[in-house]
């Protein structure tokens, strides 16, 4: 189906936050300014574009360590996002949370998460909650190769199934759980789609470096989904994370020229502007507008984000219902 | 004597014990690092580098390397340790037990009793805890208060290289199963450490590394170091601080703590798990209930508060004990009446 020249311009314009909201915190880690642990989700942008496009804010994502792509996507306030990593008050979680745990659960965002695996069973329950609400709702977990050995995973796709909680399993598959290659680790190699199909979940599987084939296949997903009675589905998408697995990992398991190899032809963001260029529906121009008003936001987020009011001593005894 | 890091002798310790005991074998997230990519086997080895070359050394059956399955790798542990072997498992962040915690607490921990002393449990499971790298509310936790309580197992907490050598030699060649804490912010701590292959360090031994007869202060880990900036400081004044290293929690050295007391009569414990069922209360009850009459001043605890570990920097630091909140409860108990 061909999407309006808006819809296109606003899934480039989401993909690209993403990319340059990551490119900007990988430079301004090296600063040492920004806190704690970070996974960076460029590479990966496609897949959360290309499901979260598809979706209301009834409709909710769990996410995971690296889950700046999908909080953007799902509409989280960039600023907001950025001044949480930076740790500020102004931050979503008024820095309390930082880069693993941004959460809006008022835009349907139910929370990155530090804990591998964690994300699927609540999605479950998001789920269960979607098909008692039957409006259609639907709620997805994302998980990665690794998140997919855990026996929480397991356990909530056999229990979406036994439930017929609305939910989807969206698998990112970027070849890699922190340093280890998901050949060795995921024992069905190359594939994690066919175990949720052993759950007897109905499965599909897509380019996630390609925005068309990861938004065309999670409409067939949804229009799955959303039919009440029909339970749970599984999607795998094959993808690339162009960073290591945290800011700082020296990533020698990679192959030599692999990353220049990916940046090249394994690009979502390259490929939708070739796409859509060649094909006549945008132009340079549209895109190059777009980019440097991306450009702005990140600016501007980044600007704030340093300018905001550091959190307080006592804000540690903030959100808490009693204190000893 | 060797100079060494503490995450050194982690990984010298299990080096030696591997080399002699060809039972011992290691599990874990990412202990070989690389397997399955281009970069090959120990491209990048263990995050915190304390399984580095085991792999090259020992091979593929005794350096296992695991899926992303905390639940299973406990289970595992306990299955190889109730088959002859001596496993020492890796659980990468000690906020982890929550993914895996049947296996240890109701399965590891309870076979030998459960069992009717039948068999033993000869497993090391290993975890990095602790805060101070604004790693945030799931990678942050001390959890040595809940494994604590947990009848079945022995808890220990070295606080310098030597602490680990001796330790961890004792946990592996120990039959029943032992949690060994390592905090992450003494990895890059150096110090001596005995040449000695056999040198252990029984448990149940508390370590005095101040001496002084005004005040018993207790601590482990990263607050341990704050406490002998504290006694170092108070000593220029010439008031003089125990600081006791218990350095196994469970067996806990009571006997070094109550006869510290029993000299100062002033107790200070500081410790970096939450206030409430914590080690903190349980020391501060331990001398209470058993050396009532030294006391001369109530025992005082320093605790981070009932909260999660927040992630900004400020929020963090104010979470810790810090070196001025501890002086403050030392000088609190010593103005006491
Ligand atoms: C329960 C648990 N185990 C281990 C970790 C450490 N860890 C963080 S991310 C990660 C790898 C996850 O791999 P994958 O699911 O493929 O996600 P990706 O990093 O590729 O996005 C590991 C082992 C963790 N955070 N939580
Ligand atoms: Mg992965």
């Amino acid at each position: 189906m061909q999407l309006s020249r808006e819809a296109l311009l606003r899934a480039y314009r989401q993909m690209k936050l993403i990319r340059e909201f990551e490119e900007r915190l990988h430079v301004d880690i090296q600063t040492g300014e920004i806190a704690g642990f970070t996974h960076l989700y460029c590479g990966q942008e496609a897949v959360a574009v290309g499901v979260c496009e598809h979706l209301s804010t009834d409709d909710k994502i769990v996410s995971t360590h690296r889950g700046h792509g999908h909080c953007l996507a799902k509409g989280c306030d960039v600023d907001g996002m950025m001044a949480e990593i930076w740790g500020s008050r102004d931050g979503l979680c008024k820095g309390k949370g930082g880069s693993m745990h941004i959460a809006d659960v008022d835009k349907g965002m139910l929370g990155a998460n530090g804990i591998v695996g964690a994300g699927a069973p609540i999605a479950v329950g998001a789920g269960i909650a979607a098909k008692i609400d039957g409006k259609g709702h639907v709620a997805i977990t994302f998980s990665g190769d690794g998140a997919c050995n855990q026996g929480t995973t397991f356990e909530a796709m056999n229990m979406a199934v036994v439930t017929k909680a609305a939910c989807i399993f969206v698998f990112e598959n970027n070849h890699y759980s922190e340093h280890t290659g998901f050949e060795y680790a995921v024992g069905t190699q190359k594939d994690i789609a066919s175990r949720a199909e052993a759950f007897g979940m109905k499965i599909w599987r897509g380019d996630g470096t390609d925005f068309f084939s990861v938004f065309e296949t999670m409409r067939e997903v949804l229009d799955y989904v959303r039919v009440p009675g029909n339970g749970p589905a599984a999607v795998e998408f094959d993808t690339e994370r162009f960073f290591g697995h945290f800011e700082g990992d020296p990533q020698r398991y990679r192959g030599p020229g692999e990353l220049d190899r990916i940046r090249e032809t394994r690009d979502c963001i390259k490929k939708f502007r070739a796409s859509v260029t060649s094909a006549g529906l945008l132009t340079d121009a549209d895109i190059d507008a777009v980019d440097a008003d991306v450009m702005d936001a990140i600016e501007n987020a980044v600007a704030k984000a340093k300018a905001a009011p550091r959190p307080k001593p006592e804000d540690v005894l903030e959100d808490v219902y009693i204190s000893y | 004597m060797a100079r060494m890091m503490y995450r050194e002798a982690v990984l010298s310790t299990i080096a030696e014990e591997m080399e002699r005991d060809e039972n011992v074998v290691v599990l874990g997230e990412d202990v070989v690092g690389g397997n399955g990519t281009a970069g090959g086997p120990e491209a990048i080895g263990g995050i915190w580098s304390t399984s580095t070359g085991l792999y090259g050394k020992f091979g593929a059956d005794r350096v296992i390397d695991t899926p992303i399955s905390e639940s299973a790798i406990m289970g595992a542990a306990a299955g190889l340790a109730l088959t002859g072997k001596r496993p020492v498992a890796e659980l990468m962040f000690a906020d982890f037990i929550g993914v895996s915690l049947d296996q240890i607490w109701n399965q590891l921990a309870k076979f030998r009793y459960m069992f009717g002393g039948k068999t033993k449990c000869p497993a090391v499971i290993r975890m990095a805890w602790g805060a101070g790298y604004n790693a945030a509310a799931q990678h942050s936790q001390a959890v040595h208060h809940i494994l604590t309580g947990m009848p079945g197992l022995k808890v220990v907490m070295p606080s310098t290289p030597a602490d680990v050598k001796g330790l961890l030699r004792t946990a592996i060649r120990d039959d029943d199963p032992v949690i060994f804490l390592e905090h992450k912010a003494l990895y890059g701590v150096k110090g001596e450490v005995p040449d000695d292959k056999d040198f252990m360090i029984p448990f149940g031994h508390a370590r005095l590394t101040r001496a002084g007869n005004d005040v018993t202060i207790v601590s482990t880990g990263l607050l341990l170091g704050f406490c002998e900036a504290v006694a170092d400081k108070l000593a220029a004044e010439g008031i003089g601080c125990d600081v006791i290293d218990p350095r196994t929690t469970s067996p806990l050295d009571e006997e070094a703590i109550l006869d510290s007391v029993e000299v100062t009569g002033r107790l200070v414990v500081v410790d970096e798990t939450n206030p409430r069922c914590s080690l903190a209360g349980d020391i501060c009850a331990l001398v209470a209930e058993k050396a009532f009459a030294s006391l001369k001043a109530p025992p005082l605890s320093v605790t981070p508060p009932h909260t999660p570990v927040p992630f900004a920097r400020e929020l963090e630091t104010a979470y810790l004990p810090s070196i001025p909140k501890i002086e403050a409860a030392v000088r609190k108990v010593l103005s006491y009446r």
